[in-house]
């Protein structure tokens, strides 16, 4: 018996989300392993993960906060691949979004006592607008100059960073810790719990508002990219940009457009994570939402409901990972996921056959 | 039915160095090879001759061990073999040159050699290698030299690279798909030199070919397949005609019957004004071409490959910059985007197929819908109704007999003469006033030129004014009112058909014509 692959005619429709879910399964169960050889008990961690993410209300409200800033890095990812633009700084617009957000409160010199009407909003656009500019540099350097945009991006991620570092130690620091004041309360988004007098099941419950930009982000960009005329060139862009060119598409302002759109919704996260669950700035604001995001644009085929649902996945192994022990599990187990998925490619392109060894060989 | 030819007897004496038995080998909603039989004698000239899609390439990749049969024997010398890779069919004596070369595009001749050979184990013996290629070269009569770079080489010069290669590697079986496709005439002469030598010291080939002129002067027997069958097999080329040929190969006899109405040309569409342009290297490729397109008047340029005819192509529809003027209805388009020349009323079925005339995942509604959806009833302000640009696919589809499983399947899975068909469905659809069209029939069989040929008339009708670039100087005779010349980056003359037509002075011209400068071939004859 021998295997090899052959390259596929058309793939059935099927297929895909098969093999994502078989991808899944087997990382896990190769995360198993691993626990097993290293003394864990891998049925126990995984129920364990489960729990802690799922497990109550209360821990469900949890993952969904730390899905809602994944959602909208990964919708920003999955757009600029759609263009086979490779923005790998999501991290970075995500940072700056967090630090465009906090120079509102911080920056800006409003009167105390400014309402959530006007806070909130203008949080928001400074948000968006910091995160499109970071995304915009790249955009034109590579629309441009044809400067490749993976390596601007992963070294812009570095910059913003060093950016937001300089102004929580500094300018912003407060008595000297590497964190900005608490912003007051009218620059919260409003949670759940705020509600619990009316209604008693959302006391204590962090989800914010933050969830709702993410839904209605992911609306926007499904309905934009299926539904437009927009969503159309882009596919011909991605798919062939000689074509597109061809077909009379601008495809270096697309470049710039689709970045800025890109930053922007990276920045909304950060925005929506500052201003609805840290309530304040820090250097450390973000354990790799823009990274994950990369991963979860690619678990989602670039679809954009499907990116809320590997965000809630990979937000759910974020919580574990502070619950478990060793704490490594949940990272290892996205790595896992990721390389599966890369295999899992493969066999979109490619079938594998096994067949019988003849009788005569060379 | 057509009447099968007698087939190859069994091999009698010495063993075919090369047999095929009841290959059978299917894709998804295609059976590609229906029991296909083929056999191939030492030293001789094997053509396969078949329309795109009949089959010919999957039975050869079969052979050279890139796909495994659902069913069938493979016999190298007579012993059955069971190919796992084309490394195994390497190993058996079996290399074939594919349409798309197989190089290195920053390494020497040599070095690409070096790269299919596994004697290197640790020092690289470069000059060894260098001198291997040019005995090997000298052998079978091809000039190449082994420290160039591939990409300083022409498309003639890398095919040769590839036999060299192949025969270094110590195929005894050569096939060669398509070879000729990609060449000019006098590269396809000198190919044939070196096949003709090559065979006389042992090498046997298989000739895949659709064009029954060059398979009746090379092949010494010839097969040939439609639909995945064979409809002869092993036939003397002496006792075939073409038409016979013709017959096997499309089913039905061609005869090219094109209805031809007159047009009386009406006021210039086109009107290109002493325009200069570079080409991707940044070698002037345009340099002071001018000329006019009537509508309701097809224009044929003849050129031989290189002198400046697909950049004129790319200027005309805004795919490159250029100094000059370009009008189209009277608005100057020269140096402009892509776009204002399509708002102008220029369509266009570019030289590349699959690279610029289509987007080969997306499916063939996005690929239809591409000239018309900027448009209503397509464009719905800034959105794209989906069921109306399903309905302009359904409809081209019909119109234009694209044969393809569904609407939904993407565009790389059709054959060469489908995509065209798609391609000129779709330029032909936006009600173009000036249709640019290169190459449009290359590689495609004879059944699908005439289909191509007769949507290019029948748009002639309409009034659309045509620039028809083609290396056929028989398709521009069928279908060109008037054939401009190019050579060096101008309009070298102009021939009015079918009075004015000289094959001989046209051919002149494109070479140089009589005061030809230096470089060029001097051409001592008179007009």
């Amino acid at each position: 018996m021998m295997a090899r692959l052959e390259p596929r005619g058309r793939p059935p429709r099927w297929l895909s989300p098969l093999l994502t879910v078989t991808a899944v399964a087997v990382a896990l169960v190769i995360g198993a392993i691993v626990l097993a050889l290293v003394g864990g008990d891998p049925v126990k961690s995984y129920l364990h993960i489960v729990k802690a993410a799922f497990g109550d209300v209360g821990v469900l409200s949890d993952t969904l906060v730390k899905a809602t800033p994944l959602i909208l890095t990964g919708l920003a990812c999955a757009l600029a691949f759609r263009m086979r633009l490779w923005n790998i700084g999501a991290e970075g617009q995500f940072l700056l979004g967090a630090w465009g957000a906090s120079f509102v409160i911080l920056g800006l010199g409003l009167p105390e006592g400014t309402p959530a009407i006007i806070l909130i909003p203008a949080m928001m656009l400074a948000g968006a607008l910091a995160g499109a500019v970071w995304g915009i540099v790249p955009g034109l350097l590579r629309a441009r100059l044809g400067v490749n945009e993976i390596i601007t991006t992963l070294m812009l991620n570095y910059v913003a960073l060093a950016w937001v570092q300089f102004w929580v130690f500094g300018p912003w620091s407060e008595g000297g810790f590497q964190q900005t004041a608490t912003f007051p309360k009218e620059a919260w988004l409003p949670r759940l719990t705020d509600f619990g007098k009316e209604i008693p099941l959302f006391s204590g419950l962090t989800t914010h508002l933050g969830m709702m930009f993410a839904l209605i982000a992911t609306a926007i960009v499904w309905f934009a990219v299926s539904r437009t005329r927009w969503g159309y060139e882009m596919r011909l862009i991605g798919d062939n940009a000689r074509a597109a060119r061809y077909a009379g598409i601008d495809i270096r302002r697309y470049i710039v457009v689709v970045f800025a759109i890109s930053g922007a919704l990276a920045g909304l996260a950060g925005m929506s994570e500052v201003a609805g669950s840290v309530h304040r700035l820090q250097d450390r604001i973000s354990p790799g939402y823009g990274f994950t995001a990369i991963i979860i644009a690619f678990l989602a085929h670039l679809g954009p409901w499907r990116v809320v649902v590997a965000s809630i996945l990979f937000g759910a192994l974020i919580l574990a990972g502070r619950e478990i022990q060793p704490s490594g599990v949940p990272a290892m187990i996205q790595g896992i996921i990721l390389f599966c998925l890369i295999v899992a490619d493969v066999f979109t392109r490619y079938r594998l056959v096994i067949a019988r060894r003849a009788a005569a060989t060379t | 039915m057509t009447a099968t030819e007698p087939r190859a007897p069994q091999a009698a004496s010495s063993p075919n160095a090369l047999e095929a038995v009841g290959i059978v080998k299917s894709f998804p909603g295609v059976l590609a090879n229906d029991h296909v039989d083929f056999d191939l004698r030492p030293g001789e000239i094997h053509a396969l001759l078949g329309e795109n899609g009949a089959g010919k390439s999957t039975l050869m990749n079969v052979l050279a061990g890139l796909y495994r049969p659902d069913e069938g024997v493979v016999r190298v010398d007579g012993r059955a073999i069971d190919f796992r890779s084309p490394r195994d069919a390497i190993a058996a004596g079996i290399g074939m040159v594919h349409q798309h070369f197989t190089l290195v595009p920053s390494q020497t001749v040599a070095e690409n050699v070096l790269l299919g050979l596994d004697r290197p184990r640790f020092w690289l013996d470069l000059k060894r290698t260098e001198a291997e290629v040019a005995s090997v070269a000298r052998d079978v009569g091809l000039k190449v030299d082994p420290r160039a770079r591939i990409w300083q080489l022409s498309v003639g010069e890398q095919q040769r690279v590839e036999i060299i290669k192949l025969l270094i590697q110590g195929a005894q079986v050569l096939i060669l798909d398509e070879p000729t496709a990609v060449l000019a005439p006098q590269e396809i002469a000198d190919l044939f030199t070196t096949l003709r030598s090559m065979v006389a010291t042992g090498t046997s080939v298989v000739f895949i070919s659709h064009k029954l002129g060059e398979v009746l002067s090379i092949a010494d027997r010839i097969t040939v397949m439609r639909a995945g069958r064979v409809t002869a097999a092993g036939i003397d080329p002496k006792g075939v005609t073409r038409a016979d040929l013709a017959r096997l190969m499309v089913g039905r006899p061609v005869l090219e019957q094109l209805e031809r109405t007159e047009v009386e040309p009406g006021r210039v569409v086109l009107q290109v004004d002493d325009v200069h342009a570079d080409n991707d290297r940044g070698v002037p490729a345009l340099r002071g071409a001018s000329l006019q397109v009537r509508a309701g008047e097809i224009v044929g340029i003849a050129a031989v490959a290189g002198n400046g005819q697909s950049e004129l192509a790319q200027v005309i529809t805004g795919l490159r910059t250029c100094t000059g003027r370009v009008t189209i209805e009277g608005r100057d388009v020269a140096a402009r985007p892509a776009r204002e020349s399509i708002a102008a009323g220029v369509a266009h079925v570019p030289e590349d197929r699959s690279g610029v005339g289509s987007a080969p995942n997306l499916s063939l509604v996005d690929n239809l819908i591409l000239r018309a959806f900027r448009r209503p009833p397509l464009a719905r302000g800034p959105l794209l109704d989906e069921r109306a640009a399903r309905d302009k696919a359904r409809g081209l589809r019909e119109a234009y007999a694209i044969s393809a499983p569904t609407l939904d399947a993407p565009v790389r899975i059709l054959s060469g003469g489908n995509l065209q068909r798609l391609i000129l469905a779709r330029e032909i659809d936006s009600a173009p006033r000036v249709l640019v069209a290169v190459q449009p029939t290359r590689g495609l069989d004879v059944g699908a030129i005439e289909g191509v040929h007769q949507m290019l008339l029948d748009l002639r009708a309409k009034g659309t004014g045509i620039l028809l670039i083609s290396e056929e100087l028989e398709e521009l005779l069928a279908l060109a009112d008037r054939i401009l010349v190019m050579y060096e980056g101008r309009i070298a003359a102009s021939f009015e058909t079918p009075s004015g037509v000289d094959i001989d002075a046209i051919g002149l011209e494109m070479t140089g014509g009589e005061e030809a400068g230096s470089g060029s071939e001097t051409v001592s004859t008179d007009a």
